[in-house]
C-alpha cells in the first residue's frame, strides 16, 4: 500500500484531505523503476477546480499511454494545507505517487486564468524549486507553462522554462522524446531548452530579449540564439476525431465542480465577438463527428460509472450536428437513468423542447448573453444577438413555464455611454414585460425573475479589442451604479435583480492579460505580500496587490488606462495565431464605425486561420 | 429484489467521508453493470442506503449498504464484478439477498464490534478501568450537557497484546462511539486522549437476533446481553447460488 506524504494527523486536521490522497478511480499507478520520464501535471487552483478541468485529463492520459513516462496530478494545497507545508517544511507532492514534485523531470501547469497567477508561485516554492527559471538547476524538474494564458505568457516569463503555446495533444510527446535524447546525452539543460526552442509550438522565454522605448513600451523582441524563432506558431490538431480524448477519465471521490463526465463536442467558435479571446485564439472551428461523440460518450460513462454528462464548447447552438447528437443523449443514453446537463444554448423551439424533458421546468432558468444593453453597442462587440431574439425566445419559454431568466453583461465596453448602461436595465424590464403580456394572470407562477449581472469588460490579447483602454476601478463602479438605479427606474422593478463583480480584481486581471515582463516582478511581491486564491473573492487583496506595484515602482495605469497606438508592439506580437494583427486592426476600426462582421459560416472574413488547413474555413469547398 | 453488501474500508480510503462513499457506491454499481433499481423523477437516484456511518478516520470489516435491484446474478459473481472496479482500499465481502420483509440495515442495527489497534502497546490499566461499575461521561447535546452512564453500553471488551476490542452499543437508540470510550478511559488515567495515538477498525455491525422484531428499539440495558443476543447483519441474508 502506499505510504502518504502526509500523517493521519496532518490529513485529520485539514478540510478535504480526500484533496490529497489520490487512489481515485482510473488514476495510473506505475513502477517508478519502469519509466524514463516522471511527468508533474499541475492545475494550480484547488483540486475541486482543477479535477473539472478536460485538458488536464486529456493530457493526463495521453502521456500515460506511453509506458516510458508516468504522469502524475498536482494541485495548490489549499491554505490551511499551505500553511502547515510552510511551517514544517514539507515539500509540494504529486497525489499519485506521494513523491514530491521536486524529483520529477517535468512539472508541467496549465494556466486557465489570470488570477492564478499567484498560485503558481505558490506550487514553485512549496514544491522547493527555484521561482526564477534562471536560478534552476540540472537537479530542478523543467517548468512548462501551457493554456490559454499562455497567449500572453511575459508577465510569467521568468517563472517558466518554456511555454507550450497551442493544442497540447500535438506537441507535448515530440517534447518528450527530444528530453529523452538530451538525458541520454547528458547534454545540459540550457542545451535541452535551446533544441526544444526549435519544436513547432515552445517558447523558451530565456531567448529572448526585450527592450523598450523611453515611454515603457517595447521597442525591440529579439532572439538571442538560432534556435529560437522570431514567431512561436500556435500548433492545432487540424482532424479533431484523430486527436487524443481518454476513454477513462479520473473520477473523483468527493464532489467538484464539474462533478460530470465533459464531452468536447467542438473547438473554436463562429462568431468572431470582439472581445472573446477564446473565439479568436481557438480558430478555426473544428468539429468532432457524430459517431465519434456517440462512441466516445457511451465508452466513458461505462468507464466511469458518472451519472451525468454535458457538452462542451464555446456556442453549442452552432455545433451542426447538435440535434441529433441531443436526440441520441435523450433517447439512449438518458434511458440508462444518466443525467444530461446541456450547455447554454440559443433559445428556439428545439432547445426548448429538449429542456422540457430533461429538466423541471419550474426549476431552471433560461439564459441569455446580450453583453451589452443596446444594440449599437451590440453591433460595436459584434455580438449578434438582437432584441428582438432575446424577446421572442423569452416569450416561448414563457408560454412552456418558465419563469426564471438570467441575463449576462458587460459594462465598460468600448464606447460605452450612459445610454447603454440604462440599457441594460431597460432590456431587463423588457422582458419582464413580455412574462406579463404573454402570460395570462391565471396561468402565473408568481412574478417572474429577472436577474442581470454584468462583469466588467477585459481587454485581452488577440482580440479586436486588444487595443482598448479600461477604466479605474472606480469608475466602473460608478458605472453599475448607473445600472442600478436605473433598474429601480423600471416599471417592473419588483420582478428585477441585478449584480455585479468587483472591479478592483477587474484592475489586477486586467494588467496581468496584457501585461509584459515587467510585471513578473509584481506579482512576486503580491505573492510575497502573502497573496495566493487571488481568484477567491475571500482571499483577494487589492491593497497587497497595490503595495507590490509601489514597491516594484510600476503604475498600473501603463497597462489599464493608457491608450495605445495601433502600431505599438505588444508583448505577445511574437505568437502567430493565425489570426492575423491586420484583421484584428480592421476589426477594431468596423468595431468604432459600429459595423458587423458575419460569421465564420455567413461569410470568411479573411481572418487568417485558414493557414493551418482545417476546420470551418474549408467546410463549403469538400 | 433487495441486496445486502457487506464491504471493508482500509488504507487512505479511511479518509473519504460516509456521503462521499455514498457517491462513490453510486458509481461503482454502475461500472459493475449492476441492475439497481431508480426512483423516479428529473433526477432519478439509486435505491441504496447505508446500515451506519463511519466517522472519519476510522477502518472498518464490516460495513452494509442494502440495495434494490430487478435482477440479480450469483452472490459470488456480484461480488467479483464490484471488486473488479473498486479502488484499493475498499472490498466487497459478500453480497446476499435479503427476504422480501427484511428490514433494511439502517433500522436494525443494535451493536458494533471494534478494535483499536495502538502503536506503542495498550495501556494495561484498561481492564481496572472496565471494572467500574458505572462510567459517567459529560455528554453534548444540541442544547445542553448530560451525565450519561456509558458501562452498560459496553457490551463486551477484550484487552489484547496489541489493543482492545470493545463491542458497542450502536444504531440509532443508543449510539456509543469508541473514541467517547478512550476519551473517559483516558481522562480517567488523568492523561490527555490524543486520537492518532490508535487506529479504530469497525469489525462488524449486528442486530438483536430473534426474528427481525424492532427489539432495537427497547433500551437495550433492560436485556440481557450475552454473545447470542446479536446476529450479523450479514447472517440475515442469504447468499444467491451460482447455480439459481
Ligand atoms: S479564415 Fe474565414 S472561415 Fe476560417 S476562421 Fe477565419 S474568418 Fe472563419
Amino acid at each position: 500500500m502506499r505510504k502518504l506524504a502526509l500523517s493521519d494527523r496532518i490529513l485529520m486536521s485539514v478540510d478535504k484531505p480526500a484533496r490529497y490522497i489520490g487512489n481515485e478511480w482510473n488514476s495510473v499507478m506505475k513502477e517508478k523503476s519502469d519509466v524514463k520520464i516522471r511527468f508533474a501535471l499541475c492545475f494550480p487552483d484547488v483540486y475541486e477546480i482543477g479535477m473539472s478541468h478536460l485538458g488536464i485529463q486529456i493530457l493526463y492520459n495521453m502521456y500515460n499511454q506511453r509506458p516510458d513516462i508516468w504522469c502524475e496530478r498536482v494541485y495548490s494545497p489549499w491554505t490551511d494545507l499551505d500553511q502547515i507545508m510552510r511551517e514544517r517544511n514539507i515539500p509540494l507532492f504529486a497525489v499519485e505517487s506521494q513523491d514530491p514534485v521536486k524529483e520529477f523531470d517535468f512539472l508541467g501547469i496549465t494556466i486557465q486564468y489570470e488570477m492564478c497567477y499567484t498560485n503558481i508561485l505558490q506550487i514553485l516554492d512549496l514544491s522547493q524549486i527555484p521561482l526564477h527559471a534562471c536560478d534552476r538547476t540540472e537537479e530542478d524538474p523543467i517548468v512548462i507553462g501551457g493554456g490559454p494564458c499562455t497567449y500572453n505568457p511575459e508577465p510569467l516569463a521568468d517563472f517558466f522554462d518554456l511555454f507550450y503555446i497551442g493544442e497540447g495533444e500535438v506537441a507535448n510527446l515530440a517534447l518528450m522524446d527530444l528530453y529523452l535524447e538530451y538525458k541520454e546525452q547528458n547534454a545540459g539543460r540550457q542545451e535541452f531548452l535551446r533544441r526544444a526552442a526549435k519544436l513547432p509550438g515552445i517558447y523558451v522565454p530565456s531567448l529572448y530579449r526585450v527592450s523598450y522605448h523611453e515611454d515603457g513600451t517595447i521597442s525591440a523582441f529579439t532572439p538571442l540564439c538560432g534556435e529560437a524563432p522570431e514567431q512561436v506558431r500556435k500548433v492545432i490538431e487540424t482532424e479533431l476525431d484523430d486527436a487524443y480524448y481518454p476513454d477513462n477519465p479520473v473520477v473523483p471521490f468527493i464532489k467538484v465542480t464539474q462533478d460530470r463526465l465533459v464531452l468536447e463536442i467542438q473547438r473554436g467558435c463562429i462568431r468572431g465577438c470582439r472581445f472573446c479571446q477564446a473565439g479568436m485564439v481557438y480558430r478555426p472551428v473544428r468539429e468532432r463527428s457524430l459517431s465519434w461523440l456517440k462512441e466516445k460518450a457511451s465508452k466513458m460513462l461505462k468507464s466511469t460509472g458518472h451519472e451525468e454528462i454535458s457538452l462542451s464548447s464555446l456556442s453549442s447552438s452552432d455545433f451542426s450536428q447538435l440535434e441529433e447528437l441531443i436526440r441520441f443523449l435523450i433517447e439512449e443514453i438518458g434511458e440508462k437513468k444518466i443525467n444530461i446537463s446541456l450547455p447554454s444554448l440559443r433559445i428556439d423551439a428545439f432547445s426548448l423542447d429538449v429542456m422540457r424533458r430533461i429538466q423541471d421546468v419550474k426549476k431552471s432558468s433560461l439564459t441569455f448573453a446580450p453583453e451589452a444593453g443596446t444594440q449599437r453597442l451590440r453591433d460595436v462587440i459584434n455580438k449578434g444577438l438582437t432584441q428582438e431574439d432575446i424577446l421572442t425566445g423569452a416569450a416561448a419559454a414563457f408560454e412552456g413555464g418558465w419563469n426564471k431568466v438570467k441575463l449576462y453583461f458587460m459594462l465598460g465596453l468600448p464606447s460605452e455611454t450612459e445610454e447603454d448602461m440604462e440599457g441594460i436595465a431597460a432590456l431587463s424590464n423588457e422582458v419582464a414585460r413580455v412574462y406579463y403580456d404573454t402570460v395570462p394572470k391565471e396561468k402565473r407562477n408568481g412574478r417572474v425573475q429577472v436577474t442581470a449581472s454584468s462583469s466588467f469588460f477585459i481587454p485581452k490579447p488577440f482580440t479586436p479589442f486588444q487595443w482598448a483602454s479600461m477604466l479605474e476601478a472606480e469608475e466602473y463602479l460608478e458605472r453599475a451604479r448607473v445600472v442600478n438605479h436605473a433598474m429601480k427606474e423600471q416599471l417592473n422593478r419588483k420582478s428585477l435583480n441585478y449584480q455585479w463583480h468587483s472591479p478592483e480584481t477587474t484592475i489586477i486581471e486586467g494588467v496581468l492579460a496584457r501585461g509584459d515582463r515587467r510585471v513578473g516582478a509584481v506579482i512576486e511581491a503580491a505573492y510575497r505580500n502573502g497573496c495566493i486564491y487571488d481568484a477567491w473573492t475571500e482571499s483577494f487583496h487589492y491593497d497587497k496587490w497595490m503595495e507590490a506595484f509601489a514597491a516594484v515602482g510600476l503604475d498600473y495605469h501603463f497597462y489599464t488606462s493608457r491608450t495605445r497606438s495601433l502600431d505599438e508592439i505588444f508583448p505577445w506580437d511574437f505568437i502567430d495565431t493565425g489570426v492575423t494583427r491586420e484583421f484584428l486592426k480592421r476589426e477594431w476600426k468596423r468595431a468604432q464605425e459600429g459595423r458587423v462582421t458575419p460569421n465564420c459560416r455567413a461569410g470568411c472574413a479573411g481572418c487568417g486561420a485558414k493557414t493551418f488547413g482545417g476546420g470551418v474555413c474549408y467546410e463549403t469547398e469538400n | 429484489m433487495k441486496l445486502r453488501i457487506k464491504f471493508a474500508k482500509s488504507g487512505c480510503m479511511k479518509l473519504i467521508g460516509h456521503l462521499d462513499i455514498m457517491r462513490y457506491f453510486q458509481k461503482t454499481i454502475r461500472r459493475a453493470g449492476i441492475d439497481i433499481a431508480y426512483s423516479e423523477g428529473f433526477s432519478p437516484h439509486q435505491i441504496m442506503s447505508f446500515a451506519a456511518p463511519l466517522g472519519v478516520g476510522l477502518e472498518s470489516q464490516g460495513e452494509y449498504l442494502d440495495i434494490q435491484v430487478h435482477s440479480a446474478s450469483s452472490s459470488r459473481q456480484m461480488a467479483a464484478e464490484l471488486n473488479r472496479v473498486m479502488t484499493e482500499g475498499i472490498e466487497v465481502r459478500s453480497v446476499r439477498r435479503l427476504p422480501e420483509d427484511g428490514r433494511n440495515a439502517m433500522s436494525i442495527v443494535a451493536a458494533a464490534d471494534y478494535f483499536l489497534r495502538f502503536e506503542n502497546g495498550c495501556p494495561p490499566e484498561f481492564d481496572a478501568f472496565m471494572a467500574q461499575e458505572n462510567i459517567s461521561v459529560l455528554k453534548k447535546t444540541k442544547k445542553n450537557k448530560i451525565l450519561l452512564d456509558i458501562r452498560p453500553l459496553i457490551y463486551d471488551f477484550r484487552r489484547e497484546e496489541t489493543g482492545i476490542f470493545l463491542k458497542l452499543a450502536a444504531g440509532s437508540v443508543n449510539n456509543l462511539k469508541p473514541e467517547l470510550v478512550m476519551e473517559a478511559f483516558f481522562s480517567w488515567l488523568g492523561e490527555a486522549w490524543d486520537p492518532f495515538c490508535c487506529q479504530i477498525c469497525r469489525l462488524e455491525l449486528y442486530a438483536w437476533a430473534g426474528g427481525g422484531k424492532p427489539e432495537g428499539d427497547a433500551a437495550p440495558e433492560q436485556k440481557p446481553v450475552s454473545a447470542d443476543s446479536f446476529i450479523s447483519l450479514e447472517e440475515l441474508g442469504e447468499s444467491i447460488d451460482d447455480a439459481e
